[in-house]
């Protein structure tokens, strides 16, 4: 941690930048030989025994899959950067438009549980760390590990048997009941929203009702993991020369946690968001499943079961580019606000 | 989930005073268990308690087990009847194919424990063997390798199992293999990370250098030197990504991509199939295999953290620092040695104390 001028921060940032493109080119090779390794052409695995044999060979020409493998290699390369991630074998939609119809339910889905697991997490996190090492910290520890170790869908089930089967409260599945689904025009592909453009309070409660369920079930996922880094930084905070200097001062020691440690607390905690952001999109696709949730990890369920190389290559790239660009801006934001991170 | 921070290598090896090599590897497991107080030692042996139960179900599940996994009619002939509720002859009831739940249950921790240790001896063979490699020969194969492990690591892990199962099936079937390999593809950049950056570490290290001095081969430094000591940091990571493997592989299971029903009971497919009695109001169809996976992977991760606090003697601080006065720490810092023999709390801070929160 060498301190550095003033111009460290604009290196950092360069040099953040400059490794992001190879780790780009990277991956999308890695994804590529993962998804070309397998025999036969694309249009021959999602499509062979459908068609004719010449009709295959001609739309394997038109997708250009008859083409030497090298050449395919750099027409997707040079496709994603285009922002032009191919398209559907089955059903010929093209990738980014299965982001912009299903990736709304999927940003509603994984913000809510986001929210959830803040909501739930920040002030557990700070209780187990003020009250460290007494039985409440110990069964914290206990509810942190329980939450990592359930599977999504194991909770989901539960949520479904308790809250819709056995209480009633709320719906168990899909984004909207159906009648509401057909009122509401889709102007945004995010339901909630596009409920309140229409002006249509009832269809909003309808959406935030069906949300509920499913965005708990993928929030607790993440609540263990913020809960204990919480718990540690407060926990190291609080070992801190000036928090010392506030306890010498007579300040009691929750109005520490809550006014001194607090936020410097938290900015740690912005480090590992990158980590959960994969974590998070993971947990996605079985949360939708469980649900019945029509984001994009019920569409690559679809193709993935329909053979569909090129959909599942695409969505997989899109994936993998939100994680990455996550991390960097999460990066570029830590630098930002904290100094020590630069090198 | 992902142990970033991997524990310094400590405690080289037991003083060999005349013992036997069984006997020293037998107290190198025990050591943890003896070393370990309070929360530690709790988490420690209640996780090797809930995991041991999981491994004699897998073991003997032919002898527990009243049913085979697949089975849907008794001796006689008489099928079971679908949706029967637990108790009596089938103690946890019936799914809606007729299958007995409990069977499915024990011959699922049977499928878990199979793929989880396959899994983990691809990985470590892999990984360490990649990691010792990349940390000691360095220069471009240091740079490729680390570049190549970090982009997989960047990729979802359930994403990356999804697709090496996927194209796997198409291989050589869905079976345990495939599965094994689809987590192994998830865990490898782990143990890679863990070993380089403690093979980059320890080959600066006194014994390395007297070696390449008296002229010893790279093999031969790398397999007689340095493994020993790299592969300390392994068990902790070893035994939270098995817990994390078996959630991965009920992921698989859940989706449709793991192990195919005719082949073994799954505890993630048997979960997939209650989805849908779910709305029905069964519930003991995925009750029971969800507790199973639980309890395994709560077993397997209080371990792991027992292990953790007991091995790396960073975190042992933090009890510590709770009796005793913390400024202390500070203090005596400066002249502390990473290497602590100690089993009790010693004077060995390194002001890193925390860093396990980066996991």
């Amino acid at each position: 941690m060498s301190t550095r001028t003033a111009g460290s921060l604009r290196t950092y940032l360069l040099t953040r930048v400059l490794l992001f493109v190879p780790q780009v080119i990277v991956i999308l090779t890695i994804v590529f030989v993962l998804m070309r390794v397998a025999p036969g052409d694309p249009v021959s695995v999602a499509l062979g025994g459908q068609r004719s044999e010449e009709e295959l060979a001609e739309l394997r020409a038109a997708a250009g899959y008859d083409r030497p493998i090298i050449v395919q290699y750099w027409e997707y390369i040079s496709g994603v950067l285009r922002l032009d991630f191919g398209h559907t074998i089955i059903d010929n939609r093209s990738v980014a438009e299965i982001f912009a119809v299903n990736g709304g339910a999927t940003l509603t889905l994984t913000v809510a549980a986001f929210v959830v697991a803040l909501l739930l997490a920040v002030p557990l996190g700070l209780i187990a760390g003020r009250f460290r090492d007494t039985p409440l910290d110990g069964s914290l520890r206990v509810f942190g590990i329980l939450t990592y170790a359930a599977p999504v869908f194991f909770v989901g089930l539960l949520m479904q048997l308790a809250f819709a089967r056995g209480l009633g409260w709320l719906p168990s599945s899909s984004q909207a009941s159906p009648v509401v689904t057909a009122r509401v025009p889709s102007q945004t592909n995010i339901f909630l929203v596009d409920a309140l453009l229409a002006g249509d309070t009832a269809a909003f409660w309808n959406g935030v009702q069906h949300l509920v369920l499913p965005a708990v079930t993928l929030g607790l996922l993440l609540t263990g993991t913020f809960m204990r880094i919480i718990r540690v930084n407060l926990i190291q905070t609080m070992r801190s020369d000036y928090v010392e200097a506030a306890r010498a001062r007579g300040v009691s020691e929750t109005r520490v946690v809550i006014q001194h440690a607090f936020r410097n607390a938290m900015v740690p905690f912005v480090t590992i968001l990158g980590l959960q952001v994969a974590l998070l999109l993971g947990g996605a696709i079985l949360t939708e499943q469980t649900f019945n949730w029509n984001g994009i990890g019920s569409q690559l369920v679809r193709y993935l079961d329909s053979r569909d190389y090129i959909a599942v290559q695409g969505i997989i790239t899109l994936f993998a580019l939100a994680v990455v660009t996550a991390s960097l801006l999460i990066d570029i934001i830590n630098a930002i606000i904290d100094p020590r991170v630069r090198y | 989930m992902a142990t970033a921070a991997g524990p310094p290598p400590d405690d080289s090896a037991v003083p060999a005073g005349g013992r036997t090599r069984t006997r020293r590897v037998l107290s190198g497991i025990a050591r943890p268990y003896r070393d370990s107080h309070g929360v530690g030692r709790f988490m420690l042996v209640t996780g090797t308690v809930l995991a041991a139960i999981m491994v004699v179900l897998a073991v003997f599940a032919p002898l527990i087990a009243p049913f085979g996994f697949a089975q849907v009619a008794d001796v006689d002939g008489e099928r079971f009847g679908n949706h029967l509720e637990p108790g009596g002859v089938h103690l946890f009831g019936t799914t809606t194919q007729g299958f007995d739940v409990f069977s499915r249950v024990v011959w699922g921790a049977r499928t878990a424990v199979t793929v989880v240790l396959l899994a983990l001896v691809f990985s470590l063979i892999v990984g360490v063997l990649l990691g010792l490699v990349a940390g000691y020969v360095g220069r471009w194969v240091d740079r490729l390798l680390v570049m190549i492990m970090d982009s997989l690591f960047a990729l979802p892990a359930l994403l990356l199992a999804i697709v090496v199962a996927f194209l796997l099936a198409e291989h050589i079937g869905g079976g345990a293999a495939t599965a094994a390999l689809a987590i192994t593809a998830v865990y490898v950049p782990q143990y890679f990370r863990v070993v380089r950056a403690a093979t980059v570490s320890a080959k600066e290290q006194t014994y390395v250098e007297a070696a390449r001095a008296m002229g010893a081969r790279s093999g031969t430094i790398m397999f007689r030197y340095l493994l020993n000591n790299v592969i300390q940091s392994v068990p902790v990571i070893a035994t939270l990504n098995a817990a994390d493997a078996i959630l991965t592989l009920a992921g698989l299971g859940f989706l449709g991509y793991g192990i195919q029903p005719t082949e073994a009971a799954e505890w993630g497919y048997d979960l997939q199939r209650a989805v849908t009695d779910a709305g029905t109001g069964i519930w003991w169809t995925g009750l029971f295999p969800g507790m199973a996976i639980v309890l395994l992977v709560m077993g397997l991760t209080l371990m792991g953290e027992g292990l953790n606090e007991t091995i790396n003697p960073a975190i042992r601080v933090r009890r510590m620092l709770s009796i005793t006065l913390p400024e202390r720490a500070h203090e005596s810092r400066p002249g502390v040695s990473p290497v602590s023999r100690q089993p009790g709390p010693g004077p060995e801070q390194d002001g890193e104390a925390g860093k396990d929160g980066a996991q």
